[in-house]
């Protein structure tokens, strides 16, 4: 049984003159992976931070429902409450990790609403009395289990900052999923890995969604979009062009057209239109 | 050789700078002829001396500067640095709960000790603010002056003593920290600077001006000394009095010790305090922040609750400290709170190294009781301590202790370079 986790209804963005985000209405069902894609520039990471509160909309609404019929407005929340009540947690583009601090730190501050519920307002766990002993042993409980999972259990006491690139992916992924969210929101989390890594991070989020967390991912490299996504969004010109599984995308010559039309000779993106044609799917560069 | 034409030229380079600069000063004197005109005479000597120094200082530099660039034991050092501290620490710790009962230390040491231990407990207040949380405060003294006046003016108006006043010069304080913490909730950086030193000046103005409460720039004098269980540290001695009651004779000595192990006490608490906030969420809530204040939003924490607890926590034992201040001095006025405090407490922190309790200590260490030991060379003494200043920063740029010991390990916990701990952005 598939049901509707997040809703946009007509979300609108604009900075001055310019609007991003235009009208964008989409639903993305729970226990799935959506994928956002779309050419550079066609508002992709603007719709994302209006979903997870870095911007407030100009219009419309996004709509969280944590079970059916229990809906949640997350445009109506302030910033940090969007991690707390509405359960969304994310990545960023440019990995955000807590440099200094060590990976293990990381997945701690991560639990920090539920840590910091149980120090009694900091008095009693300055004491040495109360429940904090318990939950912090929980918490690092829940940190080595992401930490397992993610490959990243014999870095645990480095610094965050000393961690090769794909590794701070993982990383921010696994910050992400110490909140404990319903939707996890990926920002390009494929971006600058190579092709083994990126067969990992597939099976990782793969890993993610059987465990009962939604996945919605903003990606340029179509092997991961096309092999592990439920359900495509294309986007261009802050407009939503196309909506559908895999291989009704595949074959939108709308997206099609998106991709390869309109002259932008020097779009990036043109030559992953390509891979629309091409099953297989495998990355072009070998950078390993 | 390529290297010593490299770095020839460039003290060339800086020695000509020098001479542009030191010309009109040094190179030129003005003085009276006998007729009562103005003259000037060269003193080519004197000038060629300067120049001739900051060639070789800035010769020396790069040498130092490539040898260091070769060998790279930055982690080790720190490393031993980190080992050492292990010792350094505690032997501090013994040496001054026992400084004013060692022999050879007189009253004099003992108000130095009193005097360096308040830049410790202010250090520590502050580094709670600018080296966990990362927000540059400029305007801490406004909290020291809060603390100080809450005491002054509840002893005077109300009879209330130094220990009922303690911890509401603290809350007052705190509350302060968050009521100024609300307006720069949105600023970082310089803005917030900018904004706290105001603040900080605010409240002096406040204190200056409101005569009726305050009692202006005349300040308020006659502050009551702390008592131990309701004696007193009268000379007179008699009964009520510290040495009435243990049937010993008065002396100054007694007043100042008791003074010294107050100070201590509250530092420790500081310390203590900090410590314990570090290993727990809020602490790493306020690292987090200083790392990266987005990626914090995204993970549900609460901003302006952790920042205004920071302010708060920090604003709190700077009303201690302030507290103990007036009760030390007897007497407080406007002129001891001026921005040169805030500035002072600021350089012990970053001198520290921002973030490191130990590093905070030797700072104070330094900028407190260097001044005061080189009394005897009186004109030379701030040129001696500016050369040090500038030394340190040179040789050690994050401070002291730069390094950053995580707050929970699964082994043993390693290290953190400095290089990597962010220094925040307000």
């Amino acid at each position: 049984m598939t049901d509707t986790l997040l809703r946009l209804n007509d979300l609108t963005m604009r900075f001055g003159g310019l609007t991003a985000v235009n009208a964008l209405s989409f639903e993305a069902k729970r226990g799935d992976i959506t994928a956002v894609i779309g050419p550079n520039g066609a508002g992709k990471t603007t719709a994302f931070n209006c979903i997870t509160g870095f911007y407030k909309p100009s219009a419309g609404s996004v709509t969280i429902a944590h079970a059916p019929g229990r809906e949640l407005l997350l445009n109506k929340l302030p910033g940090h409450s969007i991690a707390k009540k509405g359960r969304v947690a994310r990545t960023f583009q440019n990995i955000r990790l807590f440099g200094g601090m060590t990976v293990l730190e990381n997945l701690m501050v991560a639990q920090h609403n539920e840590l910091q519920a149980a120090t009694g307002f900091g008095v009693l766990a300055i004491l040495g009395i109360g429940r904090y002993r318990a939950a912090e042993a929980a918490a690092i409980e829940r940190a080595k289990h992401w930490l397992n999972e993610t490959n990243l259990i014999d870095r645990a006491d480095d610094p965050a900052a000393s961690l090769p690139y794909g590794a701070q992916r993982r990383l921010e992924i696994a910050r992400a999923m110490c909140t404990d969210p319903v939707l996890l929101c990926l920002d390009e989390p494929a971006a600058g890995l190579n092709p083994r890594e990126s067969i990992a991070l597939n099976e990782l989020l793969l890993k993610i969604r059987a465990g009962g967390c939604s996945l919605l991912l903003i990606e340029h490299d179509m092997g991961v979009v096309m092999k592990i996504s439920d359900h495509i969004i294309v986007l261009d010109h802050g407009k939503k062009i196309a909506d559908g599984t895999p291989i009704e995308i595949r074959n939108d010559p709308t997206v099609i057209a998106a991709y390869l039309g309109e002259g932008d000779e020097d779009d990036p993106d043109a030559p992953i239109a390509e891979s629309f044609a091409d099953s297989t799917v495998v990355p072009m560069e070998d950078a390993s | 050789m390529k290297e010593l034409t490299h770095n020839l030229k460039d003290a060339a380079a800086v020695a000509f700078v020098a001479f542009l600069l030191f010309g009109p000063f040094l190179g030129l004197q003005l003085g009276d002829s006998p007729q009562g005109n103005l003259t000037l005479s060269p003193r080519p000597a004197l000038l060629a001396i300067a120049v001739g120094l900051t060639f070789i200082a800035r010769l020396l530099m790069l040498f130092w500067h490539d040898a260091r660039g070769r060998a790279k034991p930055k982690l080790k050092v720190a490393a031993a640095m980190q080992k050492s501290g292990k010792f350094i620490a505690p032997a501090l710790l013994v040496f001054a709960v026992l400084l004013p009962i060692l022999p050879g230390i007189d009253n004099s040491y003992i108000d130095l000790g009193v005097l360096i231990m308040t830049y410790v407990m202010l250090g520590w207040g502050l580094n709670i603010v600018v080296g966990l949380a990362g927000l540059l405060d400029l305007g801490y003294v406004a909290f020291y002056a809060v603390g100080a006046y809450s005491f002054a003016l509840l002893s005077e108006n109300y009879g209330l003593s130094f220990w009922e006043c303690l911890p509401i010069c603290g809350l007052l304080a705190a509350a302060w920290g968050i009521f100024l913490g609300f307006p720069v909730l949105r600023l970082r950086g310089d803005y917030l600077a900018i904004v706290t030193l105001a603040f900080g000046e605010i409240i002096r103005l406040v204190i200056t001006n409101w005569v009726a409460l305050t009692g202006g720039p005349n300040g308020i004098d006659d502050i009551p000394h702390p008592t131990l269980f309701g004696l007193s540290f009268s000379m007179a001695g008699g009964p009520g009095t510290f040495a009435g009651f243990f049937n010993i004779t008065p002396s100054p000595w007694q007043r100042d010790a008791y003074l010294y192990y107050i100070i201590l006490f509250l530092a420790l608490m500081t310390n203590w305090v900090t410590l314990r906030l570090r290993k727990q969420p809020l602490g790493r809530a306020w690292e987090a922040l200083r790392e990266d204040e987005i990626a914090c939003r995204s993970l549900g924490i609460n901003l302006r609750n952790t920042k205004l607890t920071a302010f708060a926590i920090g604003a709190m034992f700077g009303g201690f400290a302030g507290c103990f201040f007036s009760t030390r001095e007897g007497f407080i006025s406007p002129d001891s709170f001026t921005f040169i405090e805030s500035a002072t407490v600021l350089a012990i922190v970053v001198l520290g190294g921002a973030g490191s309790q130990l590093g905070i200590v030797l700072a104070a260490m330094v900028m407190i009781g260097v001044p005061e030991l080189l009394q005897s060379l009186q004109i030379y003494r701030m040129l001696i301590f500016g050369i040090a200043l500038v030394t340190i920063m040179v040789v050690r740029p994050r401070g002291f202790i730069s390094t950053r010991r995580p707050t929970v390990s699964l082994g043993k916990p390693k290290i953190i370079a400095a290089e990597l701990v962010a220094e925040g952005r307000g």
